[in-house]
C-alpha cells in the first residue's frame, strides 16, 4: 500500500500519493499549475520554470519536486504570479511570436498561458532575434522563431532505436534544437504529426497540410488552458 | 582519419559516457572535429549524429570546424583587461593580420577570447598549444607571431625562466608563477604524505565523518555546504558503488587557489579524496579537471602513479584490507556553469553541462546515479589537514559560524596579487592592508561575478559565511576604472556566454539586463531603466542553478551600492529613449543609395 502525504495549496488541504510530483498531485487535486515544457509520459525536466512554485520561501518546479508530507505550497501568491508572467513574457520577447498567421494559433499553448495570465504586452524589450526557418527535410518545417527550447521535441520523439532525432545545439542565448537529417529522413508521417503535436507551440509544423481546423474552433478558443483540471471553471488571473 | 578516431573510441571500450574524453583526444589530436569524425563517434557509439553535437557544441574549446596550427587563447575576462590585454590583442591582430575569432585564411593561426584562465594574478594571459604564455606584453605579442612565423615550436618561445616551485617540474615546465603570499595549514608544506591515511585505518568510517562534523568545514567553492553533513548523506544513501568527485574547474573569474593547490599540494588532495572514499564507501575518485589547466596533466598523473607506488591509492591501502580508492582524471572543455556539482556529473558523463534537477541530489544520485560526493579541491585538501590535526584544533581558526582557513586569489589594482591564506573573520580592510594598494580603491568584487561589488563603506565587513561568504576570489577596483563599462559589463557578457540556456530567466533575461547596461553606457539609458532592472531582480530566483540565480548579480548589486555611477550616466530631460539610433541604422542604406540623412 502506498503511503499517502497529506499537504496544501493555497491552504487547500490536498493528498498526494508518495513519490507525486507536486504537479501530478496538484492535477489530482484539481488545481491547476501551468506547465509548458512538461508533458504527461515525458520525463520532466524543469526547463521553462513555468511551473515554479514557492515553498518555504523557495521558489520550485512542480512537475520535478515530489510532495513531503506537510508541504506548505503557495500556487497563486503574488510572487509567484509575477514570476510566471514574466517568464512567459521573456518567452514571447525571446523569439518571435506572431499568433495571426501561426497555424498554432489556438492550440498554441504558449498563447494560451498568455491569455489565462492575461497579458497584454510583455514588459521587457522585444529582442527580434534573426532566426531561420528550415525547411529541408521532406516531412517536417522547423521555424525556430516560434521555438521556446522546451526540449519536449528532444525527450519525446526517438527513432525505432531510441535515438534521439532532435538535440540542443549551442548554450546560452544562442541554443537552437538541431534536427538530425539522417534519421528525420526517415520519419513517418505519423512521427511527423506526433513532433508537430508534441511541440507546444508552432515550431514543429507538418509540411502538406494546414489550417484543417479553422481559426476559432481549436483547443483553446472554446476553453482557457487548464479548464480540464480545475475545479471552479477557470478564468484569466 | 576514421581508423585515429576509431582507435580513440576503442581506448575508451566505446564507452558513450566517456565521450568527453574521446571528443577531447580527437580535438587535440586531429585540430578539430570534423563531420566525418562524428559519423564515426555516433555509430560507434550507438549515438545519432545530433546526440554528438550537442555535447561538442557546448563547450568552448571544442571546435567542429578547422584550428589553426597555432591557437591563442587570450584571455578577456575583466582582470586582464585592467592589466592591459586590449594592447596586446591589437598588436597579436597587426602583427598576424587576422582577427580574433577567426583562423588565418592559411589556417596557420587561430587567435580566440577566453573566459578566465586562473591566471589573474599574472595577467595578460594566454593559452596557447595547452602551454600558459603570462604577464603578456606589445613586445611580447610581437615576438610571439614572429615565432609563429617562423614555424617554431611553442615550446621555443618561452623565453622567461620557469616559475617557482612545481612550476619548474620536468612535467610542467611552465612560466606560470604560484605568488603564494601567505601560507597557512591547508598550503603549510608540513605535514608528511599519508600520515593523515596511516591515522584512518584505524578508525571507523562513522569517526573520521564525525571528526570531519567536529571541525564545521564548509564547502570551499563557494556554495559553503557543511562538508561532514554532505559526506554523512552520502554514507547513508544506498548505492553498490559511489564516487568522490573533486571539482577541479574553478572557473569563477578572479579564482586560482585551487591552481596552486594543485601545483604545490596535489598529495594533500589526492589524500583528502582517499579519506572522503573511507569515509562513504567509494572506491573511485575523478578530479574533474577544467581544460584550461592541461599544462598539468602530466606532472599531476605522475602524483597520481607515485601514490600508487607508495600504496596511498589502489588496493588495500596503508594495507588495510579492503581499503581500495583510485584516481583518474577527467576534463572539461571549457564552461563555467560545469562548476556546479550537478552540470560537472553530467560533464563527466559525457554530456552537456546542463545542471540537474534536484531531488534527488548527488549524494543520493549522482555520477551514473550512484551516491557522489563533490568536494572542491579546497575542501578536500582541507580534510587531510582536520585529520591529521583534528576537528578541535580545526575549529580554533576563524569564527564561530565560519571555522577554519580560507585560501584566497587575489588580483585587480594592488601591488601583491597572489594566494593569501587567512582565518575567515579578516575584513576587507584587513585584505586591502594585506595586498598592498596602488592608490585609492574604489569598489571590491568579493567572490568573483557571481558573488558581489562592495563600496568603501563596506569594506569593514569581514569575510565569513555570516557576513560576505566567498569561494576566494577577491578582485580590487581602483578609483581610475569605469566601474561599469570596465568590470560590468564585462561580467554581464560572461553570464551571456556561459548559461547553458536551459532556464528560460537565466537564458534570456541575462541578455536584456546586458543590453539595458549598454544603452545606459551610450547614453541612452532613463530612469525607467534603472527602474525597470529594480524592479525586475527576483525572476532570477526562479532559474534552477546558482548560476541562474546569481548571473544578474554584477548590476544589482553596483546597482545598490553605486547608484551614482548609473544615474549619472542617464538622461535627466528624458523619460523615453528607445535606445535605437535611426541614423546609424540607415547609415548603410544611405551610403547606396547616396541619400543624405535627415
Amino acid at each position: 500500500m502506498s503511503k499517502v502525504l497529506n499537504f496544501t495549496i493555497d491552504g487547500v488541504i490536498c493528498m498526494a500519493e508518495k513519490g507525486q510530483t507536486i504537479l501530478n498531485a496538484a492535477t489530482a487535486n484539481k488545481i491547476y499549475i501551468p506547465t509548458l515544457c512538461n508533458l504527461p509520459g515525458l520525463k520532466p525536466r524543469g526547463s521553462c520554470r513555468v511551473c515554479n512554485v514557492k515553498v518555504n520561501g523557495k521558489f520550485l518546479t512542480a512537475c520535478t519536486t515530489p510532495v513531503a508530507e506537510g508541504m506548505e505550497i503557495e500556487n497563486n501568491s503574488e510572487d509567484i504570479i509575477d514570476i510566471r508572467k514574466s517568464i512567459i513574457e521573456l518567452l514571447l520577447v525571446e523569439g518571435n511570436h506572431y499568433c495571426p498567421y501561426c497555424e498554432k494559433s489556438g492550440n498554441c499553448d504558449l498563447q494560451a498561458i498568455a491569455y489565462k495570465y492575461n497579458i497584454p504586452a510583455p514588459r521587457f524589450p522585444y529582442q527580434f532575434p534573426d532566426r531561420d526557418i528550415e525547411a529541408t527535410n521532406g516531412k517536417l518545417l522547423k521555424d525556430h522563431n516560434r521555438c521556446i527550447l522546451c526540449k519536449r521535441c528532444i525527450r519525446g520523439i526517438k527513432d525505432e532505436d531510441g535515438k534521439s532525432i532532435f538535440a540542443f545545439k549551442r548554450r546560452g542565448h544562442k541554443v537552437i534544437i538541431n534536427i538530425d537529417t539522417r534519421l528525420s529522413a526517415n520519419m513517418t508521417d505519423e512521427m511527423a504529426q506526433e513532433a508537430m503535436d508534441i511541440c507546444p507551440v508552432g515550431a514543429i509544423i507538418k509540411k502538406e497540410i494546414g489550417f484543417k481546423v479553422p481559426i476559432g474552433e481549436r483547443k483553446y478558443d472554446k476553453e482557457p488552458i487548464g479548464s480540464d483540471i480545475e475545479e471552479i471553471k477557470a478564468t484569466t488571473i | 582519419m576514421k581508423k585515429d578516431v576509431k582507435s580513440i573510441i576503442a581506448k575508451y571500450n566505446k564507452d558513450e559516457t566517456r565521450l568527453m574524453d574521446i571528443l577531447i583526444d580527437i580535438q587535440d589530436s586531429l585540430g578539430f572535429i570534423s563531420p566525418e569524425a562524428i559519423d564515426v563517434i555516433s555509430e560507434d557509439l550507438n549515438l545519432s549524429h545530433v546526440d554528438v553535437e550537442q555535447t561538442i557544441s557546448f563547450y568552448h574549446f571544442f571546435s567542429m570546424t578547422p584550428l589553426g596550427k597555432y591557437n591563442i587563447y587570450l584571455n578577456n575576462s575583466a582582470v586582464a583587461n585592467m592589466m592591459g590585454c586590449a594592447e596586446v590583442a591589437k598588436v597579436f591582430e597587426e602583427e598576424a593580420g587576422s582577427k580574433f575569432g577567426e583562423v588565418s585564411k592559411d589556417g596557420q593561426l587561430g587567435m580566440f577570447y577566453t573566459s578566465c584562465i586562473g591566471m589573474n594574478d599574472q595577467e595578460p594571459a594566454a593559452i596557447i598549444n595547452g602551454m600558459v604564455f603570462t604577464r603578456l606584453t606589445k613586445f611580447r605579442a610581437r615576438e610571439i607571431i614572429s615565432d609563429i612565423k617562423a614555424g617554431k615550436n611553442v615550446e621555443e618561445m618561452y623565453v622567461a625562466s620557469y616559475g617557482d616551485g612545481a612550476n619548474s617540474n620536468q612535467l610542467i615546465k611552465s612560466v606560470v608563477s604560484n605568488n603564494i603570499r601567505k601560507i597557512g595549514p591547508i598550503l603549510s608544506p608540513k605535514a608528511e604524505y599519508g600520515s593523515a591515511l596511516k591515522k584512518i585505518i584505524k578508525l571507523s568510517p562513522d569517526e573520521i565523518i564525525d571528526e570531519v562534523k567536529l571541525s564545521n568545514i564548509r564547502g570551499r567553492g563557494g556554495a559553503g555546504f557543511p562538508t561532514g553533513l554532505k559526506w554523512e548523506f552520502c554514507r547513508k544513501a544506498p548505492g553498490d558503488r559511489k564516487y568522490i568527485f573533486c571539482n577541479a574547474d574553478e572557473g569563477e573569474p578572479g579564482t586560482f587557489k585551487d591552481r596552486v593547490l594543485l601545483t604545490e599540494r596535489p598529495k594533500r588532495l589526492l589524500e583528502g579524496m582517499a579519506i572522503a572514499g573511507y569515509a562513504v564507501g567509494a572506491e573511485e575518485g575523478i578530479i574533474y579537471l577544467r581544460y584550461e589547466y592541461k599544462y598539468l596533466e602530466e606532472y599531476l598523473e605522475n602524483v597520481i602513479r607515485e601514490a600508487r607506488e607508495a600504496n596511498f591509492l589502489g588496493k588495500d591501502i596503508c594495507k588495510k584490507k579492503g581499503f581500495n580508492f583510485d584516481v583518474r582524471i577527467q576534463f572539461g572543455a571549457g564552461a563555467y556553469v560545469c562548476g556546479e556539482e550537478s552540470a560537472l556529473i553530467e560533464s563527466a558523463e559525457g554530456k552537456r553541462g546542463e545542471p540537474r534537477d534536484r531531488p534527488p541530489f548527488p549524494v543520493e544520485k549522482g555520477y551514473l546515479n550512484k551516491p557522489t560526493i563533490v568536494n572542491n579541491v579546497e575542501t578536500l585538501s582541507s580534510v587531510t589537514q582536520i585529520i591529521n590535526n583534528g576537528g578541535e584544533w580545526y575549529r580554533s581558526f576563524g569564527t564561530r559560524e565560519s571555522t577554519g582557513t580560507k585560501v584566497l586569489s587575489v588580483s585587480g589594482d594592488c601591488l601583491h596579487p597572489g594566494v593569501y591564506e587567512v582565518e575567515w573573520g579578516f575584513s576587507v580592510n584587513d585584505i586591502l592592508d594585506l595586498v598592498g594598494t596602488m592608490g585609492d580603491v574604489q569598489a571590491v568584487q568579493v567572490g568573483g561575478p557571481s558573488g558581489r561589488c562592495i563600496a568603501p563603506y563596506d569594506f569593514n565587513r569581514i569575510l565569513g559565511y555570516e557576513d560576505l561568504a566567498t569561494g576566494g576570489s577577491l578582485i580590487i577596483i581602483g578609483k581610475q576604472r569605469d566601474l561599469l563599462k570596465d568590470i560590468v559589463l564585462n561580467f554581464m557578457d560572461f553570464f551571456v556566454e556561459e548559461s547553458c540556456g536551459s532556464c528560460t530567466p537565466c537564458r534570456s533575461l541575462s541578455v536584456i539586463y546586458r543590453d539595458k547596461l549598454k544603452k545606459i553606457l551610450k547614453g541612452r539609458g532613463v530612469q525607467k531603466d534603472l527602474d525597470d532592472m529594480y524592479a525586475w531582480r527576483h525572476i532570477m530566483k526562479g532559474n534552477r542553478c546558482g548560476l541562474g540565480q546569481t548571473a544578474l548579480n554584477p548590476i544589482l548589486t553596483t546597482l545598490r551600492n553605486f547608484p551614482e555611477l548609473y544615474e549619472a550616466r542617464i538622461q535627466k530631460n528624458k523619460t523615453f529613449d528607445e535606445g535605437f539610433d535611426i541614423h546609424s541604422a540607415l547609415k548603410d542604406s544611405f551610403e547606396i543609395t547616396g541619400r543624405k540623412s535627415f
